[in-house]
């Protein structure tokens, strides 16, 4: 293992060790809420729609907005200042705050001031900053950063932060439960609020007709903080901007639900500041509250700090509609096991971080967690405002992999593999072009899996690819599945007698090492009356998509649509057995190929057990497949990530049990492997870890028994390394024997 | 409103955990009576039909905020779905008399229930443009910071609602 593998690896297993355990718990807790909390919304999908839409029209009128917003605030009393960076930001603050003679700021929750480090700049002016939002002031007692955008100190347990207090506070006796340790903090805050000379405060969104804040909070700090002292300073990154309040309703139905599972937050307040509310002035504590001169003051201070650019930036930009709801971390399998402070850069963390870091810090920031999204896509349909999140990790990956340094740029055009530049790891060369890898294997199998499979070998992968040598490699079959099919003498069915037309797609995997899956759906598609064919066609590209070498898997797209061109046009379906490849035709194809072209493939194409659904559906014959052997119906069934987000995971049921199978689904959000990611040997043990719900589950009484199956070959390998029994493609459960 | 929506509001309200009464106008002073535990204090109630009764005081002190265990505030909105009241805030201490004391009694209107989310925004969207503060407040304070789900982060530990038919 390199160095830097060495480093990366330790670090990992630090974070999996210390914080690993806290943040599975509070983020599977999270994101097992959010799946009951959206279930009982009727009109789910519309909100998101209206969400997104609103953040799209936000977004593209900006300035507009910036310059409508700036008439509202004033007109209402306050004053806006639009910071260029952070050093602007600060500097604006620390004035408001030097102007004010204050000696105490209380702050509610904000991300975007950890963004700036505003803290840190009044701290030096010699303003005592308390940090009101219990996780916030727990980090800060700790001298900690964030590790999640909703819950901070997520990654701390109960325990620590009774340890925390013992050691910060003079204490009578030690706190131990969660409502001793709550009501301590209250008490504490309470005094520091009631001292404060100024409340700062972030902005979940903020409405352009009105000068309208919107905060949403559970924990009421934010509104102590903005009622009790007189003057209120409000930072907020410019994005946060919607034209007007009627526009916060989705987001107020969706927030909470997407982020901790909860139908709404205790508090969500609609501030237009200056308030109306009097001051409380707990010196003077005998006057009546409406006796004293209300003189609040208000200042918003908006902060651009990369982010204008961004919005000029096509692949960047989504990153800007973020809602910070945090539900692309919890739906995350890697950020469950490993937390924020591994997913994460300077400020954010999870899924969308590498969009606000690369925007916001650079590349070289991204670059230092950005291979920690593994492409599965479990965040995409988590996200409400329907960003492609695993996209922009992936342009971000293709701009890292260019070695375009700290500042954004715009997509250059492609180079192929092998002219990536020097600095292009290894690994990511030999997993960007495993086409050749498998091409190569088949056709020196069986010795190429000899060799693979010898000592030095394996120690030579580990030192220049990083395979790690814990791993079972893929074995090559010297048979290749169109080899096979073209040995048998091509489909069973005639076209005259056939149901239906079907191209089986020979992707890598199915072509040179699942081979028995292709054969199995051959003769399934065959026994319910499908004429097959199996032409040479390109691997998807989706492998060189995981590396991040966008060009490379544009021109596999351009290829593929091109030999699968003449079959679409005779009225051939094509059916996928890989989910990955299936989810590339679907998904990223639409940003590769022609309108048109991509239409026809998205409505050609299906994946193999939802194909089989549709024949049985359409009339064809059960019986003729496999069924249950007396006494042993019992399937534990793991559905592939991007099969799951595409809404494909129920056909397989369905087939299952229309068959006479009973079945138990994984609960997992992922099984850890997705494609190469498991097999590098810095992320080894991350891949293990997040794979054991799935271990646990499918080794539980109630499932040991059961035949396990699965939908991807990268599930399976993992499936294979988890437990101690067989594994096989569902295609191979229900094929006629 | 339709006692439909006011009951769709019970509903929600059961499943928070908020104690719930309905009155009338003129038996507001008796359900304020079982709702409230001493000391008291309130805001003046913006509604024309009634009144908070005179041993609620309404022009507290920082002090007398501080020793209350029970805060009684008008609620001039409440969202039937969500089981929300929605707090104006006012030159009267209502936001703080709402948020400081252990215990927040809203009192609602009937007519002022409405369904969901979209009919409370149409009302929200015209107190912002006026130049008003609203919070829509749910439950009590809460927090799972400390490892566990704490009622009384900084805003009350319970909610009472008591709605004037």
């Amino acid at each position: 293992m390199s160095s830097t593998r060495d480093e990366k690896a330790a670090r990992i297993r630090h974070f999996l060790a210390t914080e690993g355990d806290a943040v599975a718990e509070g983020t599977r807790g999270f994101n097992a809420g959010r799946y009951e909390s959206v279930a009982r919304l009727d009109d789910y999908e519309e909100l998101k729609d209206s969400a997104r839409a609103i953040k799209k029209d936000a977004i593209d009128r900006l300035p507009e907005l910036v310059d409508q917003l700036r008439e509202s605030v004033e007109a209402n009393g306050g004053t806006l200042y639009v910071a260029a960076d952070a050093a602007d930001a600060n500097r604006y603050v620390r004035e408001v705050v030097e102007g004010e003679d204050a000696e105490t700021v209380v702050k509610s929750k904000s991300m975007t001031t950890e963004e700036l480090e505003v803290n840190d700049e009044l701290q030096s002016a010699g303003v005592d900053v308390v940090e009101t939002d219990l996780g916030e002031w727990v980090l800060q007692l700790a001298d900690e950063a964030p590790s999640h955008i909703v819950a901070p100190a997520i990654h701390k347990s109960r325990e620590g932060i009774a340890d925390l207090f013992e050691a910060t506070f003079d204490l009578d006796e030690p706190l131990e439960t969660a409502v001793e340790l709550t009501m301590f903090a209250r008490e504490k805050l309470g005094e520091r609020i009631a001292d404060a000379d100024v409340g700062m405060t972030g902005a979940n969104f903020i409405a352009a007709d009105s000068g309208t804040l919107m905060l949403v909070t559970s924990e009421g700090n934010a509104r102590k903080s903005v009622v009790v002292p007189d003057t209120h300073v409000a930072v907020a990154g410019v994005e946060k901007i919607v034209p007007s309040v009627s526009d916060f309703q989705p987001f107020v139905e969706l927030i909470g639900r997407s982020g901790t599972g909860q139908d709404i937050t205790s508090y969500i307040s609609l501030f237009t500041p200056p308030v109306d509310s009097p001051t409380v002035e707990f010196d003077a504590p005998d006057v009546p509250m409406t006796d004293g001169d209300v003189d609040r003051e208000f200042h918003l201070v908006l902060v651009d700090n990369g982010r204008m650019a961004m919005r000029e930036d096509d692949q960047l930009k989504e990153t800007l509609y973020c809602i910070r709801c945090s539900a692309c971390a919890n739906s995350c399998g890697n950020f469950q096991s490993v937390g924020g402070h591994a997913f994460g850069g300077e400020t954010y963390s999870g899924g969308i971080a590498t969009g606000w870091e690369a925007g916001i810090e650079g590349l070289d920031v991204a670059a230092e967690f950005n291979d920690l999204c593994t492409g599965c896509s479990r965040c995409v349909n988590a996200c409400p405002v329907k960003i492609d999140i695993p996209w922009i990790n992936t342009v971000v990956r293709d701009r890292i992999n260019r070695g375009e340094g700290g500042k954004l740029d715009f997509l250059v055009e492609g180079l192929i593999p092998d002219e990536e530049p020097g600095g292009l790891d290894l690994g990511k060369r030999f997993f960007g072009n495993f086409s050749t890898v498998a091409k190569l294997g088949s056709a020196t199998a069986p010795v190429s899996n000899w060799v693979a499979k010898t000592r030095p070998a394996r120690r030579l992968m580990a030192e220049t690819v990083g395979v790690d040598p814990r791993r079972d490699l893929p074995s090559f079959e010297r048979e290749t599945f169109r080899v096979w099919f073209e040995k048998r003498g091509g489909s069973q069915v005639p076209p005259a007698k056939a149901r239906r037309e079907a191209v089986v797609y020979p992707d890598l995997y199915t072509n040179h090492v699942q081979v028995e899956r292709g054969k199995a759906a051959v003769q399934t598609l065959e026994a319910l009356g499908v004429h097959v064919v199996v032409p040479d066609v390109p691997s998807s590209g989706r492998a060189p998509l995981s590396q991040g070498m966008i060009s490379t898997a544009e021109r596999h797209a351009h290829d593929v649509y091109s030999a699968l061109a003449e079959h679409l046009d005779a009225d051939r379906d094509v059916v996928v057995v890989e989910p990955s490849d299936l989810a590339m035709f679907r998904w990223e194809y639409e940003k590769f190929l022609a309108p048109k072209s991509f239409e026809r493939l998205d409505m050609q194409s299906y994946e193999v057990m939802e194909y089989v659904y549709g024949l049985l559906h359409a009339g064809a014959e059960p019986t003729l497949l496999s069924t249950p052997d007396e006494g042993d119906s019992g399937v534990a069934y793991h559905s592939h990530c991007q099969q799951r987000t595409l809404g494909l995971e129920s056909h397989t049921v369905a087939v299952l049990e229309d068959l006479g199978y009973d079945v138990v689904t994984s609960e997992t959000e992922c099984c850890g492997m997705a494609g190469s990611f498991g097999y590098k040997s810095e992320y080894y043990e991350l891949s293990m870890d997040v794979g054991e719900p799935i271990r646990e589950q499918f080794e539980a009484a109630d499932a040991a028994d059961r035949t396990v199956v699965a939908s991807g070959t990268s599930c399976l390998e993992q499936l294979d390394a988890l437990l101690s029994r067989p594994t096989r493609h569902t295609i191979e459960l229900v094929a006629p024997r | 409103m339709s006692s439909g929506t006011v009951s769709a509001f019970e509903r929600s309200l059961g499943r928070l955990d908020v104690g719930v009464a309905r009155t009338s106008a003129d038996a507001l002073d008796d359900a304020l009576g079982s709702a409230t535990l001493d000391p008291v204090v309130g805001a003046p109630l913006p509604f024309e039909n009634c009144s908070l009764p005179d041993w609620i005081p309404t022009d507290p002190t920082p002090a007398d905020l501080k020793r209350a265990k029970t805060g009684v505030t008008a609620a001039e909105l409440a969202i039937a779905d969500y089981g929300s009241v929605v707090i104006r805030a006012t030159p009267d201490p209502t936001e703080q008399v709402s948020l400081f004391c252990d215990r927040h009694v809203a009192v609602v209107r009937a007519e002022d229930v409405v369904p969901g989310m979209s009919e409370a925004f149409e009302r929200l969207a015209e107190w912002t443009a006026a130049g008003d503060s609203a919070i829509i407040a749910t439950g009590p304070s809460a927090t799972a910071d400390m490892g566990a789900l704490v009622k009384g982060a900084h805003g009350p530990k319970e909610v009472w609602v008591v709605v004037v038919e």
